[in-house]
């Protein structure tokens, strides 16, 4: 029988990310205890900050901002080289020179949310009251608690409206919420592969993953910090399985079919044998080597709760009556996470409201992770919907 | 403009560069500047264009995932959606206008749909090609085959066009669902309006394609 490998340990010391987490190599904002985050959950958390990046250059109108919304796992380095991983940002493909977003014309801003793990009061933070890791004495937070965090960034980077609001999956759930809570703050918003609530399915996906952290041994409850470790294992196995759900049956078999990994036959063991597997196995212990355990419990439980029509008594139309922002609603074809029909019911809750809106659907194989690849078709619709935005908003042909 | 300026065209075939098709500048002719349009079936934006020009809001609906994602990627403001199943979805009185270009052959329900576009609006305006054209007449009549035409180039077998009708069977339509016409306007094989002082038998043979701008009746 040949050999068992377990996922490895993460390459990256809980050291190196705890500099993240407090000290984060992004611009901070802080705010004082004169200034809490008041809670969905009835806390008031304060002291807390916010970390972020910003590209481009506010006009001298303050009407060219762009504030990105990240997804479950991203962070707020959304164009520049990570500095964990080392990787690129994230959204290079919409964000940059020449791309949709081009921080020529626009003042880009991306933050971490509360909740997060690189740099934002989260879990993963110190409690100032504790002097420790705050752990799962955190408050639970909500989607509309992160969007109060970046209105109150977007209030001292002095910014009255925002020219556009960017976001894909948990960044569209942020995209929806800004419109619902602020719609005149936002002149315009591009809304990706998501939805208005969170389905049961979805949230069942997510229950799976934090069983899968709770129950590695390291979790201690939620106060492995204290001890100095991480339950990687868990984590790991919780991004397998959430990993899955972002790609497509027709773009595994395209990527790797039964292909066997570096060799001819099986193994007859449980060693990784096929690519897929190996594939799945890198995703999870490279994942653990930037991302906090307990911050992904809360952000998923967070995605959980989120449900703007409950919000507003039941009516999804209601979240939207007399809103003046322009949308854009774009889905993908083999989204089964965030299926066409999330955003469809989306699009006809706007259309009761007599929303200016755009929609598409865009063919492709590529599942959910499509937001972040190579799709021309989205970036030209990206593109297109923000410079007509761009002239409605007058914005000069400079600043765009 | 006046109607009368109209350019002549080759029917509803696509213009030249630069140039829109005849009735959509007569459907825009009928549009106030400054009011708010929803386009039913609006392809691929070239009507929505036109009436962006003219600083009309205008949004459209497709049912054509392509067309849509065109209409997008131009910066116009259109959702996929199906004229048959999508209008219930939009409150009374959402716009002043709402138009069905050659698109209402299509449906499955045109009377639903009709009812729908002045539920929507306060004013309809609908553009259908005629079966009651002379040549699509003689082709049955002589023929004794179902019609096809430069602009209607499908076979009965293979068309999306389900619904047919003449100027004749729209306008009892019309009056069977207390429908006002404000304006008609009948189109002839190159585009030209039928002159206005002619019966409607005339209308109804000579015309290729009608427009018609409706609003509610004032029927109990």
């Amino acid at each position: 029988m040949g050999s068992v490998k377990s996922i490895p340990s993460p390459a990256i010391s809980a050291d190196e990310r705890s500099h993240e987490v407090d000290r984060p190599s992004s611009q901070v904002m802080h705010f004082g205890t004169e200034q809490p985050l008041r809670l969905d959950c009835g806390v008031d958390l304060s002291p807390f900050q916010i970390a972020y990046q910003t590209y481009g250059e506010l006009n001298a109108d303050r009407s060219n901002a762009v504030l990105i919304c990240h997804a479950l796992t991203g962070d707020q380095h959304v164009a520049n080289v990570h500095p964990v991983t080392g990787k690129p940002g994230w959204w290079e493909t919409l964000v940059g020179p020449g791309r949709p977003i081009d921080p020529k014309h626009y003042f880009v801003i991306c933050s971490n949310v509360i909740g997060g793990c690189m740099g934002s009061t989260g879990p993963a933070s110190i409690n100032p009251a504790t002097g420790k890791v705050w752990g799962l004495d955190f408050p639970v937070i909500t989607i509309p608690d992160m969007v109060r965090a970046q209105a109150m960034l977007i209030d001292r980077l002095g910014i009255d409206t925002l020219f556009a609001v960017v976001g894909g999956s948990m960044g569209g759930m942020q995209v929806l919420q800004w419109t619902a809570a602020y719609p005149a703050r936002v002149f315009s918003a591009l809304a990706i592969a998501c939805a208005t609530r969170h389905s049961a399915q979805n949230i069942a996906f997510h229950e799976l993953g934090r069983q899968a952290v709770m129950a590695d041994p390291d979790w201690h409850g939620g106060g492995y910090a204290d001890r100095g470790i991480h339950p990687h294992r868990g984590l790991a196995v919780a991004r397998m399985a959430a990993h899955i759900t972002y790609l497509s049956d027709a773009a595994l078999h395209r990527k790797f079919g039964r292909r066997m990994q570096d060799r001819e036959l099986p193994t007859f063991s449980f060693d990784a044998d096929f690519q897929v597997e190996s594939y799945l196995r890198y995703q999870g212990s490279s994942f653990v080597e930037r991302f906090d355990a307990n911050s992904y419990l809360y952000l998923t439980r967070a995605m959980d709760y989120f449900d703007i029509a409950a919000d507003h008594g039941g009516v999804l139309a209601k979240a939207f009556a007399g809103i003046k922002t322009r949308f854009c609603v774009v889905s993908f074809t083999s989204d089964w996470l965030f299926p066409t029909s999330e955003s469809r019911a989306l699009v006809h809750a706007l259309n009761a409201s007599s929303a200016r809106v755009s929609f598409a659907e865009i063919e492709t194989d590529r599942g959910h992770d499509a937001f972040l690849l190579d799709v021309p078709e989205f970036f030209d619709i990206s593109r297109a919907f923000l410079q007509s935005a761009g002239k409605a908003r007058g914005l000069t042909p400079k600043d765009r | 403009m006046s109607v009368q300026e109209v350019l002549p065209l080759n029917g509803v075939a696509a213009a030249p560069s630069g140039q829109f098709r005849a009735d959509h500048l007569l459907v825009a002719e009928m549009v106030k500047p400054g009011s708010k349009v929803l386009d039913v079936g609006c392809g691929e934006g070239d009507l929505l264009q036109l009436l962006e020009t003219r600083g009309i809001d205008g949004r459209g609906i497709e049912l054509s995932r392509e067309g849509v994602n065109r209409c997008v990627a131009k910066g116009l403001a259109v959702v996929q959606g199906d004229a048959d199943t999508d209008l219930v979805n939009y409150p009374d009185d959402a716009f002043d206008y709402v138009i069905l270009s050659q698109t209402l052959q299509a449906t499955r329900q045109p009377k639903v749909v009709l009812e729908n576009l002045l539920r929507i609006g306060r004013r309809a305006i609908v553009s259908f090609p005629n079966f009651g054209f002379w040549k699509m007449r003689l082709q049955l009549l002589i023929g004794g085959h179902m019609p096809r035409t430069e602009n209607l180039p499908a076979t009965w077998y293979d068309t999306a066009n389900i619904h047919f009708c003449t100027i004749k069977d729209f306008v009892q339509l019309c009056d069977e669902i207390n429908v006002k016409m404000e304006r008609s306007v009948a189109l002839d094989l190159y585009g030209r309006p039928v002159p206005l002082n002619l019966p409607w038998w005339v209308w109804n043979m000579f015309g290729e394609q009608a427009v018609f701008l409706l609003s509610r009746g004032g029927r109990k």
